[in-house]
């Protein structure tokens, strides 16, 4: 029978399928952060074991730390508390720790490509919804709970049932303004926050051929907000392009031989999916969220939808309205914003700001607007000196904080206040989650860059004519 | 983690009748910085239950003790969202043993299986006449029997069945966790590994 290309990669990695019951799927490298992994090492402790590979084992610090002045100690001792955790266990364990003040620290889903730690045909975990991120080089990657994290520290294996198969095609030429962001949110309003639940995507056509390594990394870590538990591409030129040469990809003869497996890794003409859904580039516009859910999302332009057109309960979509303070009918055009928050691992790479740098250039932050610039890493915060982008951001009043997680989850002190509004790059615009009663707008970084210089929801290709005008 | 064993379970049930309940809601992040799995439970639906005083926010299902049991019967999609088992904790903390949905987020039922809360999930229809049922009488029983795989709401004696993959079945019905049987299959995962480079 013809394989997807999810079948090759999970069907290789089967140690044993169980009758009735989940396949036993070998985890070829698992990713480890602070918050997910305390209660698994307990788990280990307690039953006397140590980790099986250490090798394939990877530790981060990023989801509680503070994203100004790392180098001083932790001040909430909740957070100090499970950072000195990690940093004891990975040392128990000989797994590697890159912590607050290593080169190498960043959110867990932005160094695992850096490092080259992920590479197409892998099987990646990491107790995190949005390991998905990592399907963008062809592997199979999806987030596990506590208690899957200590299978696999224990065993280097997970107990899975094989999900359903999904095909996402999307052909033709982006317009402009129209970022990997904008088409992840596109898919995810068509879909709905369920619509994938039970499945395992794979992204195909034009659009994710011509797409960059951090576009493809932004779309497959939205794969969770659609419910499935993860998406892939193919690899290809543009993937082999950006491992190559990084510390963890295999070298020399190594690297030959992988390239060999990995040139196999496609989707076979003939393969079938349990679902397939085709849209055309052409219909995707700058999208942006009004309501409490990554579904509830349309072009900028758009008026928020009537309860009585929205599929679902509409005692749900009121509530939901009524969180946010918006009203059936509404145009988010206008609507003045209080926060803008630029990074976490769905936009906290380069080309995110460098995005961010080419609307703001030349002009001034707004006054009733915060800004939040989280780089996703050290190696990305390097990058933004080096390219030139600081100066600008800073010519434009922007600062840049230090990297981590911040208020994609407002986990540590960077949370919106009550009732005010964010226009944030991040992946969940649920209630509360950028602090008790915050409002979330979740958009690209050329929305939240439009945002953040003239103090309301702005669609930004207004903005990108005035440049070329 | 072990867990106590599951085979029937008879209870009146706790109507939470929102859709697309998501783990944030469950257990806010702030509350994830412990490193040992206790108290949870205090702090499920948080925000929801609590105003930021800490006063209870009295119209909310947890805060009405003319509800009260087991079971908690969600809208449709619960669960959505983040990895974190610590919501799954918190709902089998507060003292649920049993989920019913119309539909169910991945990942939290996979958490839910894996530290001895039964996702049930049931026909949108028969959510409908659960939710109706506990409007007119808050005391309605509901039974879940895992061995027959069915749900029951006692009163009327309408009945659904419902799905679990055998393995899962045995694990929740015996009290054991799966990282027992991936021990006992060692030597087949190291033969494995020795076949794949890193």
């Amino acid at each position: 029978m013809s394989k997807t290309l999810f079948d090759k990669v999970w069907d290789s990695h089967v140690v044993q399928h169980i009758e009735n019951g989940p396949d036993v799927l070998f985890i070829d490298r698992h990713l480890v952060h602070e918050v997910t992994s305390p209660v698994a090492f307990l788990g280990l402790k307690n039953r006397g074991i140590k980790v099986k590979y250490p090798e394939r084992t990877f530790a981060t610090a990023d989801h509680n730390t503070p994203t100004l002045n790392q180098h001083l100690p932790v001040k909430d001792p909740l957070s100090a508390n499970q950072l000195k955790a990690l940093e004891e266990n990975a040392a128990a364990h000989n797994i590697p720790y890159w912590g607050l003040g290593h080169d190498k620290n960043g959110i867990v889903h932005v160094i695992g490509p850096e490092n080259g730690i992920t590479v197409p045909g892998a099987t990646i975990v990491c107790g995190d919804s949005h390991t998905s991120t990592h399907g963008a080089f062809g592997a199979i990657a999806f987030g596990i709970g506590t208690s899957e994290v200590e299978m696999v520290l224990s065993t280097q294996c997970i107990m899975q049932p094989k999900p359903k198969s999904m095909r996402i095609n999307i052909n033709g030429t982006l317009s402009k303004a129209v970022t990997p962001k904008d088409v992840a949110l596109f898919i995810i309003s068509k879909l709905s926050t369920s619509g994938a639940t039970g499945y395992f995507a794979e992204y195909a056509g034009d659009v994710f051929k011509n797409m960059s390594m951090e576009g493809r990394m932004t779309v497959c870590n939205l794969s969770i907000e659609m419910g499935a538990r993860g998406g892939m591409i193919a690899p290809d030129e543009t993937t082999f392009e950006y491992i190559k040469g990084r510390e963890y990809t295999p070298k020399g003869a190594d690297w030959d031989k992988a390239m060999e497996y990995w040139q196999t890794l496609y989707t076979e003409d003939d393969a079938t999916f349990d679902k397939e859904l085709t849209f055309e580039a052409s219909e995707i516009e700058p999208m942006i969220t009004y309501g409490t859910n990554p579904g509830m999302g349309m072009s900028i332009q758009k008026y928020i939808p009537l309860a009585e057109a929205v599929e679902g309960g509409i005692a749900t979509y009121k509530k939901s309205l009524e969180y946010m303070d918006f009203h059936e009918g509404d145009s988010m055009i206008g609507k003045p914003i209080d926060f803008v928050f630029l990074g976490s691992c769905t936009n906290g790479r380069i080309e995110d700001f460098r995005a961010f740098a080419s609307i703001v250039k030349g002009k001034k932050k707004a006054d009733n607007v915060t800004a939040w610039l989280v780089p996703g890493s050290h190696r990305v915060e390097e990058a933004i000196k080096e390219e030139g982008i600081l100066d600008i951001l800073h010519e434009a009043g922007f600062e840049l904080r230090e990297p981590g997680c911040s208020a994609c989850l407002a986990m540590n002190d960077d949370k919106v206040p009550a009732g005010k509004y964010a226009v944030s790059t991040s992946n969940r615009n649920f209630e509360g989650r950028q602090g008790p009663g915050a409002r979330t707008l979740l958009a690209s970084p050329l929305v939240a860059a439009a945002a953040a210089v003239t103090g309301k929801v702005t669609d930004p290709r207004e903005l990108m004519e005035e440049v070329l005008a | 983690m072990a867990y106590d064993k599951f085979e029937i379970l008879k209870s009146s049930a706790v109507p939470l009748p929102i859709e697309n309940v998501d783990t944030d809601q469950i257990i806010p992040a702030r509350f994830l910085k412990a490193t040992e799995r206790k108290g949870f439970g205090d702090n499920l639906f948080r925000d929801w239950r609590y105003n930021s005083d800490d006063s209870p926010k009295e119209q909310f299902v947890l805060n009405n003790p003319i509800y009260s049991g087991k079971i908690l019967v969600g809208g449709k999609n619960f669960g959505s969202g983040s990895s974190r088992e610590h919501a799954a904790w918190a709902v089998y903390d507060y003292g649920f043993r049993c989920v019913v949905s119309s539909f169910f987020a991945d990942i939290f039922r996979n958490n839910c299986l894996n530290v001895g809360v039964l996702p049930v999930q049931v026909s949108p229809e028969f959510l409908d006449k659960i939710f109706t049922a506990i409007e007119a009488d808050p005391n309605t029983e509901l039974e879940v029997n895992l061995p027959e795989q069915t749900i029951t709401i006692l009163a009327s004696g309408e009945s659904e069945s419902f799905e679990i993959n055998g393995y899962k079945k045995q694990n929740m019905l015996n009290g054991f966790d799966d990282i027992d049987f991936l021990l006992n299959i060692k030597d087949g995962i190291e033969k494995y590994a020795e076949n794949t480079p890193l």
